[in-house]
């Protein structure tokens, strides 16, 4: 705990310009709060709206959306470009520790709205570090923000449905898809109640989309190897069975210069655990930071919203965003909050929620896909740490749990920090020990008290102490 | 329903490095050893330190002889392990001093550690630079230590728990000791655990290598000894290709290490690890088990880094951690039989040197446990010091 001495700048500092977090800065600054807007991007968006200059926004969704948003931030201050490595408790709130290029400074708030959104999630295959094998959010922020495609001959793969929206974003921008292959066997979701409730919609035009490009669309299926020497050539696609297991004599190689791959989304806790947040395991396996009706994490002062709490889309960040904004606002300002909107805000995050957990359900990481594995397929590609090396440490040095792994082998070490080989290091070790995947394993590999880098000359040079 | 019992003759509380050498030692001498700890293997202070196994740091007294003994050994089980297997280096350390009151300090040490029995070689500005070419200019003398080795602490502690299920041993982790059963007599007979598979274990000897919080160990026993956490923070920078050849600090951290003040000391240790990484470490202070991160004192490592090799300041910080050095008023571990608790030996209270001093430690348990005379005299560390002092 240190002390600022003066009164914070801002009541609310909102962590993240995605949907969530615009949505938060905007509600709070309707309050009369004074805000501040942080993101290591140049422009707000987040991954949803992720743009490039001048983009009119033509084959972005509830692009209208994102521009009254964006309007709305002449009464915020937009701190573009400023990356929070650490955020600490003061006596008055908080004080986050940004780096801006080179430059370090702090910014200091009362309260703190956490929207830091959520990352690919990877589950390794032989030949997945090879250049040109993208995640599938990798690959759709490479075209949404600098027009580029990934490849021209490209193969999507992974599960759940953000895979619908990057294989028609690649195809309608060019590229050839050579298909779209869903682990999972997701007829059941489009059955399920929710679903029924008209979310659907998007789905059904994407898969136009595919099927205008002539692109297949697979379920049950998987890349489970890439090919190639200095770049990938070709990817092996096999069936699987209902445990994710391969179909014996089932893979086929498809030639292409591309592949993206993506199995759901890891949400980003650094800072919610740097300040002590307490966290949960949510319906897809994955650990979010714990939140009330408020939107209120743990700890007093600290709001949450968006994928950090949660992966659910950008529908439910924008009104769990709205609600962390308006009560954080309602608290540093002391004015009356508007109980009607707020009920019908929690309604509408009630159901979208639920249609969140239907579709967790409905694509579950199965444990067939350890058996994708080779000896030598590396598990953690910072530290070049294979299967067998990270399996020899649970076997004969007798690791227990992931954190032990990192510690005596080195996978989440590097410069991802565990991100990557986080959640993958977890199953080996739980199927090992057989049992499932705990919230304690994630954390252990989730603790990184320097959120992102940032270098000694820019911490050290800082003079005021 | 029968309680399984499980027995041993020697019960090892702590998988930490110290806990880990004494279960090599045992069960090598051929004693049956068990293996308790709460959490993982390696997941105390153990995975939250440097690694080093130093002399060049010790003034004389007891634990140089200790630290001697300990470089030797270590030396040994490199050679018999396989120095890969844990990652020992033999990478020495240099020592460098910038004012002309630290280069004075240093060359006084120096003769006296000679005189002890420490390789000690002063070292001329233009020969610092060749051992240790992208130092700040500013360094006006320094000092070389060829003995100063550094191994991957959390890998031999697992390495040579490995070793020892080889000679019979067992461990248990997720294991929590809640209570000492005793006999007849009043003595030390064994543990009772929070573990269904393992909820009591009888042994003929106890011992509590349980670092940090080997003085709550030993009340539970009713044998207290003043065991204390000192934290200490390490910085990690993102991989680089090999630019700092030895584990380099400035001269005040000798006489840090054997400060009493309890505030807040920093002087820079800096070296890299098998993978690349620069290590920058560390500071002391003594805040109890608080495990909240501080800036101050992360910028004042980082500041004190620059100092002594300018290069890192464009260089990325990729996290850091933090552990608690488990010290003694006099700075001195405890080894040795308790005789308010007969059965219960301490092996705890190692502070900055627990990986270093493990080996040695774990050797002059071994030589107690099975009545040899041990390579050392045990008198300097005996737990029945502190009852003297108070009594
Ligand atoms: C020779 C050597 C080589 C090394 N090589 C490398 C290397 O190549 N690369 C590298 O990056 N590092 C290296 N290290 C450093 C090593 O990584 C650290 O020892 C270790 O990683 C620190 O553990 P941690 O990352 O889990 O962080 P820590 O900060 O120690 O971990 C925090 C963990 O503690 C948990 N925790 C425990 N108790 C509590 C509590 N009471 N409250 C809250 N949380 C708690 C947290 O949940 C979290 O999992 C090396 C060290 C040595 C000595
Ligand atoms: C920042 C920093 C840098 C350091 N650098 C160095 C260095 O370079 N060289 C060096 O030699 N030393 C260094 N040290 C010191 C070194 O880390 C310690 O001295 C050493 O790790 C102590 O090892 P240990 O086995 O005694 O304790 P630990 O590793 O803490 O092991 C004790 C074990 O006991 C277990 N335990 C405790 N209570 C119970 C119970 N009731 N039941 C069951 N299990 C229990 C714990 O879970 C723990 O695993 C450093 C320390 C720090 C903090």
């Amino acid at each position: 705990m240190t002390t600022s001495p003066a009164e914070p700048r801002y009541d609310v500092a909102v962590l993240g310009a995605g949907p969530a977090g615009l949505a938060a800065a905007v509600a709070a600054a309707s309050t009369g709060s004074r805000v501040a807007l942080i993101d290591s991007a140049s422009r707000p968006g987040g991954q949803f709206w992720r743009h490039r200059a001048g983009d009119d926004g033509t084959r972005q969704l509830h692009w209208d959306t994102f521009r009254a948003l964006r309007d709305a931030l002449e009464r915020v201050e937009h701190l573009a470009g400023h990356t929070v490595w650490h955020a600490e408790r003061t006596e008055q709130g908080f004080t986050l520790h940004t780096v801006n290029g080179g430059a370090a400074s702090e910014v200091a708030c009362r309260t703190l709205i956490v929207a830091t959104g959520a990352y690919d999630r990877q589950l390794p295959f032989p030949g997945w570090t090879l250049p040109g094998v993208f995640t599938a959010g990798g690959a759709q922020a490479l075209l949404k923000g600098h027009g580029v495609l990934p490849g021209q001959r490209i193969v999507v793969a992974g599960t759940g449905p953000f895979l619908l929206p990057v294989a028609a974003g690649l195809a309608e921008a060019g590229a050839r898809v050579l298909g779209v292959f869903e682990a999972g066997t997701p007829a059941r979701f489009t059955r399920h109640p929710v679903t029924a409730l008209g979310k659907l919609g998007e789905a059904v035009g994407y898969l136009r989309t595919l099927r205008r490009h002539r692109v297949p669309y697979r379920m049950r299926s998987a890349v489970v190897a890439a090919h190639g020497e200095a770049t990938v050539r070709a990817a092996g696609v096999a069936s699987l069975d209902a445990r994710w297991r391969i179909v014996p004599g089932s893979t086929r190689t498809l030639d292409c210069d591309a592949v993206a791959v993506g199995y759901g989304f890891t949400p980003q806790l650094e800072i919610p655990l740097q300040l002590g947040c307490a966290t949960r395991l949510d319906v897809d396996g994955s650990l979010v930071t714990r939140v009330d009706g408020q939107q209120r994490g743990t700890v007093p002062g600290v709001y949450v919203a968006g994928e950090a709490c949660g992966v659910g889309g950008a529908g439910l960040s924008l009104v769990e965003g709205e609600l962390a904004g308006l009560h954080a606002g309602y608290t540093t300002t002391d004015t009356r909050l508007n109980r009607r909107h707020i009920d019908r805000l929690l309604r509408r995050r009630a159901a979208l929620r639920s249609f969140a957990a239907a579709m967790h359900e409905a694509y579950p990481v199965r444990r067939g896909w350890l058996g994708w594995l080779a000896e030598d397929t590396v598990i953690c590609r910072c530290e070049e740490v294979t299967a067998s090396e990270v399996r020899r440490s649970i076997v004969d040095l007798g690791a227990t749990d992931p954190r032990a792994v990192k510690l005596y082998v080195r996978p989440g070490m590097g410069l991802c920090q565990g991100r990557m080989c986080g959640y993958a290091t977890s199953w080996l070790t739980a199927q090992h020990h057989g049992r499932g995947v705990r919230q304690d394993d994630l954390l252990g590999m989730s603790s990184r008290p320097i959120a992102q880098p940032v270098s000694l000359g820019a911490l050290s040079g800082h003079a005021d102490d | 329903m029968e309680v399984a019992r499980t027995t041993a003759d020697v019960l090892v509380v702590g998988a930490g490095m110290v806990g880990a050498a004494c279960a090599y030692y045992c069960s090598a001498a051929g004693l049956r050893v068990t293996v308790l700890d709460r959490a993982a293997i390696a997941g105390g202070t153990t995975s939250a330190c440097e690694g080093n196994i130093l002399v060049s740091d010790k003034e004389p007294g007891a634990e140089l002889e200790l630290a001697l003994l300990s470089n030797r050994l270590w030396a040994a089980l490199g050679a018999e392990l396989g120095a890969a297997s844990v990652e020992l280096h033999h990478k020495g350390g240099v020592v460098v001093a910038k004012s002309p009151e630290a280069a004075g300090g240093l060359a006084t040490l120096t003769a006296e550690q000679r005189r002890h029995g420490i390789e000690a070689v002063d070292v001329a500005p233009d020969r610092l630079f060749e051992l240790e070419p992208n130092l700040a200019p500013d360094i006006t003398a320094g000092a070389h230590y060829p003995q100063d080795m550094q191994v991957q602490p959390m890998l031999a502690t697992a390495e040579l728990l490995r070793r020892a299920r080889r000679h019979g041993a067992s461990v248990h982790t997720g294991t929590t000791v809640v209570e000492f059963l005793r006999g007849s007599g009043g003595e030390i007979t064994g543990v009772r655990t929070d573990a269904p598979d393992v909820p009591t274990i009888s042994a003929g000897w106890v011992i509590n290598a349980a670092g940090s919080w080997g003085g709550s160990l030993a009340e539970l026993a009713a044998a207290p000894i003043p065991v204390l956490p000192r934290k200490g923070f390490v910085l990690v920078t993102e991989p680089l290709p090999p630019v700092i050849h030895h584990k380099v600090y400035t001269a005040e951290y000798v006489a840090n290490v054997a400060s009493d003040d309890a505030a807040l000391q920093t002087s820079v240790v800096v070296e890299s690890t098998r993978a690349g990484t620069v290590l920058i470490g560390a500071s002391r202070e003594r805040v109890g088990f608080d495990r909240s991160v501080s800036i101050p004192v992360l910028r004042m490592l980082a500041r004190q880094a620059i100092g002594v090799f300018p290069f890192l300041s464009d260089v990325a910080l990729l996290r850091s951690y933090l552990g608690f050095r488990p010290y003694c008023p006099d700075h001195l571990p405890v080894i040795g039989a308790d005789h308010r608790a007969p059965g219960l030996v301490h092996a705890c209270g190692h502070e900055g040197a627990g990986i270093g001093l493990a080996a040695g430690t774990g050797h002059l348990i071994a030589q107690l446990l099975t009545d040899r005379e041990p390579d050392l005299d045990l008198a300097p560390f005996h737990p029945a010091r502190f009852q003297e002092v108070t009594t």
